[in-house]
């Protein structure tokens, strides 16, 4: 079992001719998603890596039933690239675009409202379902299909705790960069309670940093609802208050969104806490 | 991006937000022809960008223009320290020169993004002139909030309830309802990620005015406001700092020895953290981008060597898709090109890791290969030590 993508999946790529999704829809096609087409305005009725294009993504869901799409567009469309796969009924939307104006986001929130999509990111590398459905711009060879599942903000940081579990011997059953912008679609609640209630899953590692209080938010589900073994780990413990750490969302201001703050909730809420990224794998192995 | 107090309050004069009159002076001799300008008393205030100013000596006031100039001649040049400059200050090179005004009362104003909702919140409080942090965090039944959606703006009945909430007195509501709407309105207008008025003050004259301004603006939303490029002003930022971004490569400085270069923000928060607690202390964050192409290493290296305190230099690049000998060749020929002396740890992950492993072995610099995060913090800190 996993959550949000498996082989039922069926994606289109949203700005499918430019060099990442072609790209990363490349590498999807080999790990094994069902990659059905592309939307690219203006190169409608075009193939490209042997599958049609198509000028909205209204046209594209009713031409081949694609029930996700991700967004390679540049920051300036992706809000519209969004709403677009939003208003034509898509349930799951991965937008992968760094640099979205948060202005922009605000929209797109609001325009989500009331409807049945679910926005992972932006920002982020994408959702995968080990040896099923990989979504994104993680590499999919370090992933091993399992129940372990990870919700993380970052990146690269990312494949380096799923790269400690592999090496374990213990299998993911979903991944979920839930991306490092102030405004996101899915937050670490919405991801945890999909982990929670996801009979696969049987425990969950959770990847905060600094900004924001979204893991507090976290932890109080943690604590009130989750009986399964939670492993997280806080990135930014050393980082100075009032500079943003790369991310647009990790900076410490107006008095929160420190890493302390964040890690006392979280032990508060029984997740065992790591003090250094390296002992994500282990710690997880101690609490299976 | 952040801008000078002049710069956003010359923002908000034009959404209708009253500021004091004034003007920037770059000279003594500017400053006394601004005092004279405005006429009677001023007050001198010193553009960084941090707040604390006056705690620090940043802001003086000058019953005339040539007390004005004198004023000016002491700040100019001088360094001023303040709770978040950090122990070096700033250097002024930039004066503001204002009005005085009759005050009444105190009051705060300021817009962020509330990410739980979505949404700009407006906050306002009645405890204006402190920092807000420290009523937020003491007294935060003092701060009263209204989101509102960038489309429609703050509504009249919002600023109202704000207005009223924090005790504006009944003849002046209108105004500092109006003030405020105004406020909200450059906020969305300019894409901006902070805007905040403290103290937003009430005239013994009835009248509300800003007091002091701070903007922020949302780095990805620059490419839409050309116009505000030019208000940055690169003397506020550090030199390294701002050679980095040139090439794409997010570096911030920090105080320790460790340099790290790291792909991807998450990971290189981690990187420090990890440092940190291998006992030692990082030098920087950076983090070189997606790519880390032999390119971008190349300038990497050349951004946090310049840093003097750099004893040793952590690699850490978790490839994934990326290929570990493109990746070893490229920090092969950067320390060739820039004939490194500093040890340097590499630990890398990714597609062809063994060869890549091989090539930093067999090239004859002072590469010290990782296996695994904790390995690499642990080495790293003990060549920095000696």
């Amino acid at each position: 079992m996993s959550v949000l993508v498996d082989e039922n999946t069926r994606l289109i790529v949203q700005g499918f001719t430019g060099k990442e999704g072609t790209f990363h829809a490349q590498q999807a096609i080999a790990y094994g998603t069902k990659v059905v087409g592309g939307v690219v305005p203006g190169r409608g009725g075009e193939t490209h890596l042997d599958l049609p294009v198509f000028n909205t993504v209204e046209q594209a869901v009713r031409a081949t039933g694609a029930n996700a799409s991700v967004i390679f567009v540049p920051p300036p469309f992706a809000a519209d690239a969004i709403m677009e796969a939003a208003e034509a009924g898509v349930a799951l939307v991965v937008a992968i675009t760094e640099g979205i104006p948060a202005l922009d986001m605000v929209k797109v929130w609001a325009f989500l409202r009331g409807r049945a999509t679910r926005l992972i990111g932006p920002n982020c590398p994408g959702v995968i379902s080990p040896g099923k459905c990989k979504i994104g711009i993680m590499p999919g060879h370090i992933h091993l299909q399992g129940h372990v599942g990870v919700v993380s903000r970052s990146g690269t940081l990312t494949y380096e705790a799923v790269g400690q579990l592999t090496g374990l011997g213990i299998g993911q059953s979903t991944c979920i960069g839930i991306g490092g912008d102030p405004i996101i679609g899915t937050t670490f609640l919405d991801a945890l309670t999909l982990f929670n209630e996801d009979a696969g899953t049987h425990a969950i590692v959770m990847i905060g940093e600094i900004g924001g209080n979204a893991e507090e938010t976290a932890a109080r589900y943690v604590k009130e609802h989750v009986r399964k073994p939670v492993v997280g780990f806080i990135a930014g413990q050393t980082a100075p208050p009032g500079r943003r750490m790369g991310h647009a969302g990790a900076i410490i201001s107006g008095g929160s969104g420190a890493a302390v703050d964040k890690i006392r909730a979280m032990e508060e809420a029984g997740i065992t806490v790591c003090s250094s990224p390296a002992e994500i794998g282990e710690k997880i192995k101690s609490r299976l | 991006m952040k801008i000078h107090e002049y710069q956003a309050k010359g923002i908000l004069g034009q959404y209708n937000v009253p500021v004091p009159r004034g003007e920037v002076a770059f000279t003594a001799d500017e400053a006394e022809v601004a005092a004279k300008n405005i006429g009677g008393s001023v007050v001198v205030k010193a553009q960084i960008h941090a707040g604390g100013r006056g705690k620090g000596g940043g802001v003086k006031i000058a019953r005339d223009a040539a007390q004005a100039a004198e004023i000016a001649r002491q700040m100019l040049g001088m360094k001023l320290v303040t709770h978040q400059t950090g122990p070096e200050g700033r250097i002024v090179q930039r004066l503001l020169v204002e009005e005085t005004l009759p005050i009444e009362r105190e009051l705060y104003l300021g817009i962020v993004l509330d990410r739980a909702q979505g949404k700009p919140v407006f906050m306002a409080s009645a405890a204006g002139g402190m920092e807000i942090e420290e009523v937020a965090a003491k007294t935060p039944e003092l701060i009263l909030k209204e989101a509102f959606d960038p489309g429609v703006g703050l509504m009249p009945f919002q600023a109202r309830k704000l207005a009223f909430g924090i005790g504006v007195p009944a003849a002046s509501v209108n105004a500092a309802a109006a003030a405020m709407m105004a406020l909200a309105k450059a906020y969305v207008a300019k894409d901006c990620s902070l805007a905040e008025i403290n103290p937003f003050i009430l005239t013994k004259d009835g009248k509300a005015v800003a007091l002091d301004a701070k903007i922020n603006f949302d780095d990805s939303a620059l490419y839409r406001h050309k116009e505000l490029i030019d208000l940055r002003d690169l003397n506020e930022e550090d030199p390294l700092e701002v050679e980095a971004s040139r090439f794409g490569i997010n570096y911030i400085k920090l105080d320790g020895t460790v340099g790290c270069m790291v792909n991807g923000a998450g990971l290189a928060m981690a990187t420090m953290d990890i440092i940190k607690y291998a006992g030692g202390s990082p030098a920087n964050f950076l983090d070189v981008g997606g790519g880390a192409s032999a390119e971008q290493v190349k300038n990497a290296f050349r951004i946090l060597l310049s840093d003097p305190h750099v004893k040793a230099v952590l690699i850490n690049i978790f490839g994934g898709i990326l290929r570990c000998d493109t990746l070893a060749t490229g920090v092969v020929a950067a320390a060739r090109d820039l004939h490194i002396a500093a040890p340097i740890v590499v630990r890398m992950e990714g597609t062809n890791v063994e060869l890549g492993r091989k090539i930093l072995r067999e090239s004859g610099f002072n590469f010290t290969v990782a296996d695994g995060m904790r390995d690499a913090a642990e080495k790293v800190v003990r060549l920095a030590a000696q």
